[in-house]
């Protein structure tokens, strides 16, 4: 009998070592973007958990995640919108959405999720529990930089008709939506942390549109006029990123498009206030979470150098070179760690943010983007 | 503009070069994304040189780049050649 029930015991405890109980707060993904297949990773155990497959063509995938951190919503390129339950480790539900997506984001209550895209133009939104189409809003334009914003309201950008889009989508299967002319084809937006400010960068001409969300009424206006004056563009490979990761304190900073330089912004009075010279195009300018140092990757052909700016000397204090075509960064919730995929090297470094050396390296297939559970609580990811 | 063929080796890089770097605004599928579709679909009524043209020296006003300081003339036409034939796949 005795025997018998420590049997029992044992097959008990096997079976919780299967599937123990714990929370996401450590979790992400990465983007194994040949493969159409994502890495579950755990930031603690700087570890791959396991890997879910079947996403289709996920070149410029990104992903937002549900405000419990149990999901992930993957935008592909083919229109695919996957949803991942990160602790099953398995696909949740999928539907094709569109012909050519480019990324979405998920609204300030969590039941919606949008996906922006280029083919057919426009936004769609579906409920993020069941990924049922609610609406869309058709643009006749390229979507790009689409963020969430306060009351059920997205921003976003309109690449070939040089405009700023807001939908209130209180009601989500009637958009109601504003109109705002940016300026000549706007390639990304980002809005503030708090959520405040809307901005497009714009690759027709020099400059960034600025939209205060808070009085719309007043419109956009262009901020860095001619950052860019009477000198030559380099050929841009690249399109840079903005989103919310490049304010840190009271500064902004920016690419510069076609230039080897780092725009510095006052966020109270919106003027230039520097530019930091760094080694290439800039692709990719972060943050890290206290805003104490901002992260730079770069477009090819010098995606293999990354360069770290000290936002208190405003200049660049160290340049590293983690690996082959470095296409993204992610920090670990509070800033102590940074996670870069070196795409050609098939393989995600890990970096220690104070003393700069590399801890770790994880192998992964063509990754691209790292995204971390912890943009679930954040405005603008 | 037939030219030579590149080598085996810069074959493999030129291949690799299209799907990740031009892939990153035409889609590593090639099948659009801020640029034009470049399947043979899509360009088999454009005229061969406007092509390596457009690849060489970029074209302005689009934010379709010059590549002449990253590839010869030569190696953009064998790009635009695999690519009005079916663009080969990465071998890994
Ligand atoms: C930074 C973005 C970007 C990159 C990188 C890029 N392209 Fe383009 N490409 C464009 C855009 C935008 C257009 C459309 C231009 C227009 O509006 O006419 C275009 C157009 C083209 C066309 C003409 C298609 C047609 O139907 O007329 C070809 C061919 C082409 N690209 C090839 C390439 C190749 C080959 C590479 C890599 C060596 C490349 N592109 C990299 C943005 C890009």
């Amino acid at each position: 009998m005795k025997l018998i029930f420590a049997a029992f015991a044992a097959l008990a405890l096997v079976g919780c070592a299967q599937s123990p109980l714990r929370g996401t707060g450590d979790l992400g993904v990465v983007i194994e973007r040949a493969d159409g297949r994502i890495a579950i990773v755990d930031t603690s155990a700087r570890a791959v958990l396991g890997r879910v497959e079947g996403l289709g063509d996920l070149s410029h995938a990104s992903a937002v995640f549900s405000r419990d951190g149990r999901y992930a919503y993957v935008f592909g390129r083919d229109g695919g919108l996957t949803k991942v339950d990160i602790l099953g480790q398995r696909i949740e539900k999928r539907v094709m959405q569109a012909g050519n997506s480019i990324g979405g984001a998920i609204s300030q209550d969590g039941r919606l999720v949008v996906a922006q895209n280029y083919t057919p133009g426009g936004i769609k939104v579906f409920d993020a529990e069941t990924l049922e189409l609610l609406s869309e809003v058709p643009t006749q334009s390229k979507v790009v930089g689409l963020a969430d914003l306060a009351g059920q309201k997205f921003a976003y950008a309109l690449f070939d008709k040089g405009e700023i889009w807001v939908s209130d989508l209180s009601d989500p299967r009637h958009p109601q939506t504003q109109k705002f002319p940016a300026g000549q084809q706007p390639y990304d937006g980002l809005v503030t942390p708090d959520g405040r400010y809307y901005m497009a960068g714009l690759f027709g001409e020099d400059g960034i549109a600025l939209l205060d969300t808070w009085q719309p009424e007043q419109g956009a206006r262009k901020i860095l006029e001619n950052y860019g004056k009477g000198q030559e563009k380099l050929p841009v490979f690249k399109m840079p990123h903005l989103r919310g990761w490049a304010v840190a304190g009271n500064q902004a900073y920016l690419p510069a498009i076609g230039r080897h330089e780092v725009l510095v912004v006052d966020k109270g009075n919106w003027q230039e206030t520097g530019r930091i010279q760094v080694k290439g195009q800039p692709v990719f300018v972060m943050a890290r979470p206290d805003g104490r140092q901002v992260w730079v990757n770069f477009a090819f052909p010098d995606n293999g150098w990354v360069q770290v700016i000290d936002t208190l000397k405003g200049e660049v204090v160290q340049t590293l070179q983690p690996g082959k075509a470095i296409l993204h960064m992610e920090f670990t919730p509070r800033g102590e760690h940074v996670w870069l995929s070196a795409r050609d090297d098939h393989a995600v470094s890990i970096y220690d943010t104070r003393t700069f050396a590399r801890i770790g390296t994880l192998p992964a297939q063509s990754p691209s983007g790292i995204f971390f559970t912890s943009r679930a609580a954040r405005t603008g990811f | 503009m037939e030219g030579q063929a590149p080598s085996v080796q810069r074959q493999r890089e030129l291949t690799h070069l299209v799907r990740q770097d031009c892939g990153s605004c035409h889609g590593m599928q090639l099948t659009g994304g801020l640029g034009l579709p470049l399947t043979p679909e899509a360009l088999k009524d454009r005229p061969f040189d406007g092509l390596v043209a457009t690849v060489y020296y970029g074209r302005p006003g689009t934010a379709m780049p010059p590549w002449q300081s990253i590839i010869t003339e030569q190696e953009a036409a064998w790009i635009v050649r695999q690519l009005m034939q079916g663009f080969p796949e990465e071998k890994r």
